[in-house]
């Protein structure tokens, strides 16, 4: 019984330092700490799934933490540093919303997912149940990095933040086939995604990577 | 390999990803195209076999039913005349320079990939399984729609990439909730993403779980099947790709996505205390026809014309499935078949009109029928068609759309009729301008490959008419299978 709480103690923190990790991203107005703080992130989360790995005795979640902490928390972030110096955006971030908004919102978006999976989840085990929860957050913040930001590469950061949240509650629920799948076919994409910002600033198509920007070039057609 | 180990399920998979290793590989147009059609007609034949050949028995990762066999065929056989449409399409953009040889390479390789991506999507019985298919399908799409790497293309590919991520985000969060409300019943491990055995035990499933699970799916798969309002990257996308991939888009990929959905609302409807997911799809698919049937008025390029009109239709779609019962069901499956072939065969047509022309503009575009008779009468016929007129066959299935629904629910009947009649108005506005009038335009002869597009439209011509009997006993079991 002490070692199960102990367990269940070690994974919560890790799960909500996640959230919590999630909401600095929130704020961040430069692309390099926003980029820091992702690398972070993604550090937390090899943790927790490593721990979950450990717990559960599933060691093929060991290649699924493997993967988070090589390729999200050092390679990509590492790439994307290199993109944004080549790039010349290190500036701050055009974000949409201002920062007061944006942290209410994020907050409510927490507490709906607290009420939501909480509520429907009440006959699960509680370690699932609240890893959900968090993981719901985790996705949910993710989001909202996306639509407040109008920067490519910090959409990207968004999106990966949100990837994230999808892989915690993969591994939370106990068991899940596919993950490491999963977790690969994630990576792909991003992969491909970053490299597909970087080949369109060589190839000068650009002249910044704001969406904004790519919208002048929408003309009249809609 | 004997006839008795032929595996039809097998070829489906192994011919698109083995000829897309190869297409990546081979250089020049000739050969490439060529065995681009020649690979996609191989695996339409595959499909087609699993008709005579004795199915196999589902396994954890494939499945075989009387549902999906429709899918796959439709599938193949659309991948295949479209395959042919696009050799003459992308002969015509390597001469303008459009696309470079390298990149043709790439596009080869991925068009196979995908076709791969899909048929892995419809045969998969693993739900996570079939997640990952969806993936690869998009992302291999989202790669071709910026091919041609212009602003727009870029921009495009992007929204699409966003947009379709975060769908795809929510269908995966979706389908670890219905393995989580499956474990405590079906048991830990691979067993609990079985769609055959979730259908088994759905019954005993925790309902508020998995009502929360279909809603995540359902707005996660939904965006992919372009319903508003989270339709805004389908229009981008099928307008700035090359046009063969707005005809695989709006043919194909939305049916792969209307089909995870079936498969999940089938999975609900066992469960008697979870909520109908009918509402939902009756709202959402009435509310995608009524918005698209407004936004096609206000269209000036072509190929987004007919990509709202893509909403339009799936949202009638969705709206009879939504509605559920037999006839409904029927008449949902019919519209699926038909809005596939007719929505290809306008998109082939429409492909060689932009290029000849040289625009997409609608009012830089008259009097077809009289410089290019073959394409501009196509397109005449082929809009006819899609904005559901009589004898085509998708008039039949929107007359059994609404007659069944006035028999049910009366008012949601008007509004759909409502939505049709005004898509209705604006499609043949559009068409007076271009197929009639004085030509305008570049009058140059077209090199363009018309079996496709005529295939297709007499294949719809054929089942307004006369609906073979098999086929009717078929889709009527299928109809009683989605419940």
């Amino acid at each position: 019984m002490q070692m199960h709480s102990l367990s269940f103690d070690i994974s919560h923190t890790l799960a909500g330092g996640l959230v919590l990790i999630s909401f600095m991203m929130l704020y961040q107005d430069r692309l390099y700490s926003l980029l820091n703080v992702f690398a972070l992130h993604a550090l937390v989360l090899a943790l927790s799934v490593a721990w979950q790995a450990y717990a559960q005795d599933a060691p093929h979640l060991y290649v699924t933490a493997a993967i988070a902490l090589v390729f999200k928390a050092i390679v990509i972030p590492v790439a994307l540093h290199r993109i944004v110096k080549l790039l010349g955006i290190h500036r701050d971030i055009e974000s949409a919303v201002g920062i007061g908004p944006t942290m209410l919102a994020g907050m409510g978006l927490v507490a709906l997912s607290m009420v939501l999976m909480l509520r429907v989840t009440a006959e699960a085990d509680p370690l699932a149940r609240e890893d959900l929860a968090f993981a719901l957050s985790v996705v949910l913040l993710g989001l909202l990095v996306m639509v407040t930001r109008r920067n490519a590469v910090s959409q990207v950061v968004g999106f990966m933040s949100l990837e994230n949240g999808l892989v915690l509650a993969a591994t939370g629920a106990k068991g899940m086939p596919l993950v490491v799948e999963i977790s690969v076919a994630f990576s792909i994409l991003i992969a491909f995604i970053v490299i597909g910002i970087f080949l369109f600033r060589i190839r000068e198509r650009f002249d910044s990577v704001d969406v904004s920007a790519l919208d002048d070039y929408r003309g009249e057609r809609r | 390999m004997s006839f008795h180990s032929f595996n039809p399920v097998a070829a489906v998979l192994l011919i698109p990803i083995c000829s897309a290793a190869l297409l990546a590989i081979l250089p020049g147009y000739r050969i490439t195209a060529r065995l681009n059609v020649v690979a996609s007609l191989l695996t339409f034949l595959s499909a087609l076999s699993l008709f005579v050949i004795e199915r196999p028995q589902p396994t954890p990762y494939v499945l075989v039913d009387d549902l999906n066999i429709v899918f796959i065929v439709l599938n193949t056989f659309v991948g295949f005349t479209t395959s042919i449409f696009s050799a003459s399409y992308i002969a015509h953009e390597l001469d303008t320079g459009r696309l470079t040889p390298t990149y043709l390479r790439f596009y080869h390789a991925m068009y196979q990939t995908m076709m791969f991506g899909m048929n892995l999507a419809f045969v998969s019985n693993s739900i996570g399984l079939m997640w990952v298919a969806v993936e690869i399908a998009t992302l291999t799409t989202v790669l071709m729609v910026g091919i041609y790497r212009t602003h727009a293309a870029l921009e495009a590919a992007w929204k699409y990439f966003i947009l379709g991520s975060v769908g795809i985000a929510f269908a995966l969060f979706g389908t670890i909730l219905v393995y989580m409300a499956a474990r405590p019943v079906v048991g830990e491990g691979q067993d609990a993403m079985v769609w055959t055995l979730l259908v088994e035990h759905a019954a005993h499933f925790d309902p508020a779980l998995l009502n929360v699970a279909f809603v995540f799916l359902f707005l996660g798969y939904g965006t992919k099947v372009g319903l508003a309002p989270l339709h805004a990257w389908l229009p981008d996308a099928h307008a700035e790709g090359p046009t063969p991939i707005s005809a695989v888009l709006s043919g194909l990929l939305l049916n792969v996505a209307l089909y995870a959905l079936l498969r999940f609302k089938i999975l609900l409807a066992v469960s008697p205390d979870a909520i109908a997911p009918g509402a939902l799809m009756v709202t959402m698919g009435l509310v995608s026809v009524v918005f698209a049937a407004f936004m096609l008025y206000r269209r000036r390029d072509i190929k987004r014309l007919f990509a709202y009109s893509s909403i339009e239709h799936m949202g009638i779609i969705v709206f009879a499935f939504g509605m559920g019962g037999p006839l409904a069901n029927f008449a949902g499956l019919l519209h699926m078949v038909m809005h596939s072939l007719t929505k290809s065969a306008i998109f082939f047509a429409v492909g060689h009109i932009a290029q000849v022309k040289g625009t997409q503009r609608i009012n830089r575009i008259r009097g077809l029928t009289v410089t290019h008779p073959a394409l501009g009468w196509g397109l005449v016929a082929g809009v006819v068609a899609i904005a559901g007129l009589p004898p085509l066959g998708i008039f039949m299935s929107e007359f059994l759309v609404v007659s069944s629904t006035f028999a049910r629910q009366p008012l949601l009947a008007i509004v759909l009729v409502f939505g049709l009649l005004l898509a209705l108005g604006a499609l043949m506005l559009r068409l007076t301008s271009v197929a009639f009038g004085n030509p305008r335009g570049s009058k140059a002869p077209v090199e363009a490959s018309y079996v496709p597009m005529f295939a297709h439209l007499s294949l719809v011509l054929i089942a307004g008419i006369y609906l073979p009997a098999p086929v009717v006993v078929w889709f009527r079991h299928v109809a009683i299978l989605l419940g």
